[in-house]
């Protein structure tokens, strides 16, 4: 009976933001002036001209105990449905109802105070986060427990490495009891084991105690390992509601409809714009063409264009992702020799991979990069990048396709 | 099936506040207050000595200017006593006005990660201010038993004025907090106004020190009542006058009505703007 009780239901929401309030007034000064001019701040027309709708007609049921991953492209309208949830903001339209609780994982640590101790900052974040001190004070010894502080209680948390301060602000929040979690790509923090110990977390708060929990990522892995439900949106409005196999397919599918149109196109990007990726092109170095297999020399072509005649300190980065969306590399030039000091305002970037030790398929690529430690501009899935079977090993004999991802140099002896 | 423990629904048009929900978040309020109060006193090494230094040089130079210099009279107290009176009563309005007034644009770190209700954050702001005048209030005591001044039954008035003195900053804190999410170029102009405010009320001069003819125009800023209030409490000179009492408890209602007003006003839009 309370497995299926209800925990979230949304119905018809929809919220819309105005773009840049581009025609009122933001300080003082304009509002007086506009006043004594007898301007009127904007027309209505102006104002619908400018309206996004970030989520819209947006209904679904989440029941106690059902693990739910939200899907969808970065701009699809995820970031928007989790605020709303979290009440920090309010909809234009529709209604939500929460029968209980909900903690937000949307970012952990808010509030932490560097110069508090960490003792300190568990009573301040909890308190932040909702609980009562009363709440905190009896299950502060638990807290800290998990956390692995225990040591540096009373050390202010400016001292503490990021792995520390991770654990301590995720201990926290997951001792918040809920009956509605919602994870928001937290698990992208800490180390292995204490990521482990996070999955361990959630499933324990969805399964054992019949909670309901959210969980958003990019992750097509962790989603499909932690949620037998998934929901997809797309452009603000949910494309598919089900299990997660399929909503993941059909999410897969639409990266590739969208890698399909050129760089220059795209508007799913993010950044400052001081540079914008304008193609990425794989080159095969060894052969020739754009025919790429196991075991050649690949080139990847990022071409680019600015309004500057040469540009300083530019880092580059390229993630690579598997057929799950799952990141498999990460090519970085700063991890090679560090950021380019100055490069042409508008020229290409070729990172050259000797000897690809990628297995047949089909991977996608993610394009990154900041000039002067901003984002400058960050495509995901840029480009699609299919490789063939080839003679990694150069012994002619091939590799058993499809039993991993890498194909890793190696070598055999028989020992008695 | 149970009635949900939230309903979320677009913004509707409410006058007030939820002064229920604040309540309900009052370990917040506390929470937020204790941490500003820790770190204003762990943080600087002068810590309590800076709160008690500010009215002791502000006191001086009123002395020094208004007393000396320009010779005014102070109701037959040392100058300086008087003046320092005067701050700290200011003090009390200024710090939570100023506290409670960039409380949101400070922390829109929280406002657009975490829900509560926005009025904790001016209402956190109180509480570092109230604990500054506390320590501001025994500095005065230290200067009453140095100058030989006992105070008589007016004493009994003191939590009158500063609970006028507070609710004043805060009204306006809250009011100006909200506004100035929207209108940026507000915090600037701020401090300006406050401290144009200052010279416009008897902080450093007695109300009797004002021309005649004058009188009346500065009997009508609310803040004469409740420092005249302040300083008769504390020394048993000349009480202040009913007018000038009454526009001060006005002035603190309307403050704070008002400021309630124009958050609530703001309140659910903060995130989608800050």
């Amino acid at each position: 009976m309370s497995s299926s009780a209800i925990a979230i239901g949304v119905r018809g929401v929809g919220k819309v933001y105005r773009l840049g309030m581009a025609d009122a007034a933001t300080t003082l000064r304009e509002a007086l002036m506009q006043a004594v001019r007898g301007e009127r701040s904007a027309s209505a027309d102006d104002r619908a001209a400018s309206l996004l709708w970030a989520l819209r007609d947006v209904s679904f049921d989440i029941n106690a105990g059902e693990t739910v991953g939200i899907i969808g492209r970065n701009g699809a309208g995820k970031s928007t449905l989790l605020k709303l949830l979290s009440r920090i903001t309010w909809p234009t339209e529709g209604e939500i109802r929460l029968y209980g609780r909900l903690g937000s994982l949307l970012e952990v640590g808010t509030g932490f105070h560097p110069e508090l101790t960490g003792r300190e900052n568990i009573f301040l974040n909890g308190t932040i986060l909702g609980m009562r001190k009363s709440e905190i004070a009896r299950r502060f010894d638990e807290i800290v427990a998990f956390s692995e502080i225990e040591k540096f209680l009373d050390t202010p948390v400016k001292r503490y490495s990021s792995g520390m301060y991770v654990r301590l602000a995720f201990a926290v929040a997951a001792h918040l009891d809920p009956e509605i979690l919602v994870v928001d790509e937290v698990l992208a923090v800490g180390d292995a084991a204490f990521q482990r110990k996070c999955i361990g977390k959630m499933g324990e708060v969805a399964h054992e105690q019949g909670r309901a929990v959210l969980f958003v990522s990019h992750n097509m892995m962790a989603i499909g390992a932690l949620c037998a439900r998934g929901i997809l949106l797309e452009g603000g409005r949910v494309t598919a509601d089900g299990p997660t196999g399929a909503v993941v397919q059909q999410y897969l599918r639409s990266l590739e409809t969208l890698v399909a149109a050129p760089l220059t196109e795209r508007k799913d990007r993010s950044g400052t714009g001081a540079l914008r990726f304008e193609s990425l092109t794989v080159r095969n170095a060894s052969a020739g063409g754009g025919l790429v297999r196991s075991g050649d020399d690949v080139q990847l072509v990022i071409r680019y264009r600015s309004n500057e005649r040469e540009l300083k300190n530019v880092h580059v980065d390229i993630v690579i992702h598997g057929a799950l969306d799952e990141q498999l590399a990460q090519l970085s030039n700063t991890a090679q020799h560090g950021p380019f000091e100055r490069v042409a305002g508008t020229g290409a970037f070729v990172c050259t991979i000797p000897r690809l030790p990628l297995e047949a398929g089909t991977y996608r690529i993610t394009v990154y990069s900041e000039v002067n430690g901003d984002i400058a501009d960050w495509v995901m899935h840029a480009a699609v990048m299919d490789v063939e079977p080839g003679d990694y090993f150069g012994t002619g004999r091939g590799n058993n396709e499809g039993q991993g991802h890498f194909l890793v140099a190696h070598t055999w002896e028989a020992q008695s | 099936m149970s009635a949900p423990l939230h309903t979320i629904r677009p913004i509707g048009d409410r006058v007030f506040p939820d002064f229920a929900e604040v309540w309900r978040f009052r370990d917040l309020c506390f929470a937020l207050g204790r941490r500003d109060v820790t770190l204003r006193y762990r943080q600087t090494v002068l810590g309590v000595i800076w709160v008690v230094l500010q009215p002791l040089i502000a006191g001086g130079l009123f002395s020094v200017v208004f007393g000396k210099v320009a010779k005014l009279p102070s109701e037959g107290l040392p100058y300086f006593v008087f003046a320092y009176a005067g701050f700290i009563a200011w003090s009390a309005f200024q710090n939570t006005l100023t506290r409670a007034s960039g409380s949101l644009l400070a922390q829109s770190n929280l406002v657009t990660k975490v829900y509560f209700p926005r009025l904790v954050l001016p209402i956190s702001a109180l509480f570092s201010a109230l604990v500054d005048f506390a320590v501001a209030l025994g500095s005065l005591a230290v200067v009453l038993v140095v100058f030989r001044i006992a105070p008589g039954l007016p004493l009994l008035t003191l939590p009158l004025w500063i609970l006028l003195l507070h609710a004043m900053g805060l009204g306006l804190g809250a009011l100006t907090a909200a506004l100035s999410v929207r209108f940026r170029d507000l915090q600037h102009a701020l401090p300006v106004l406050v401290q144009l405010l200052m010279y416009a009320s008897p902080v450093a001069y007695a109300i009797s020190a004002v021309p005649e003819r004058l009188r009346p125009w500065f009997l009508l800023n609310p803040m004469s009542g409740v420092l005249d209030g302040f300083r008769w409490s504390v020394f048993g000179i000349a009480p202040p006058s009913a007018a000038g009492v009454a526009l001060s408890v006005t002035g603190g209602i309307v403050a704070l009505v008002a400021g309630s007003i124009v958050f609530a006003r703001f309140e659910r839009r903060l995130a989608d703007v800050i």
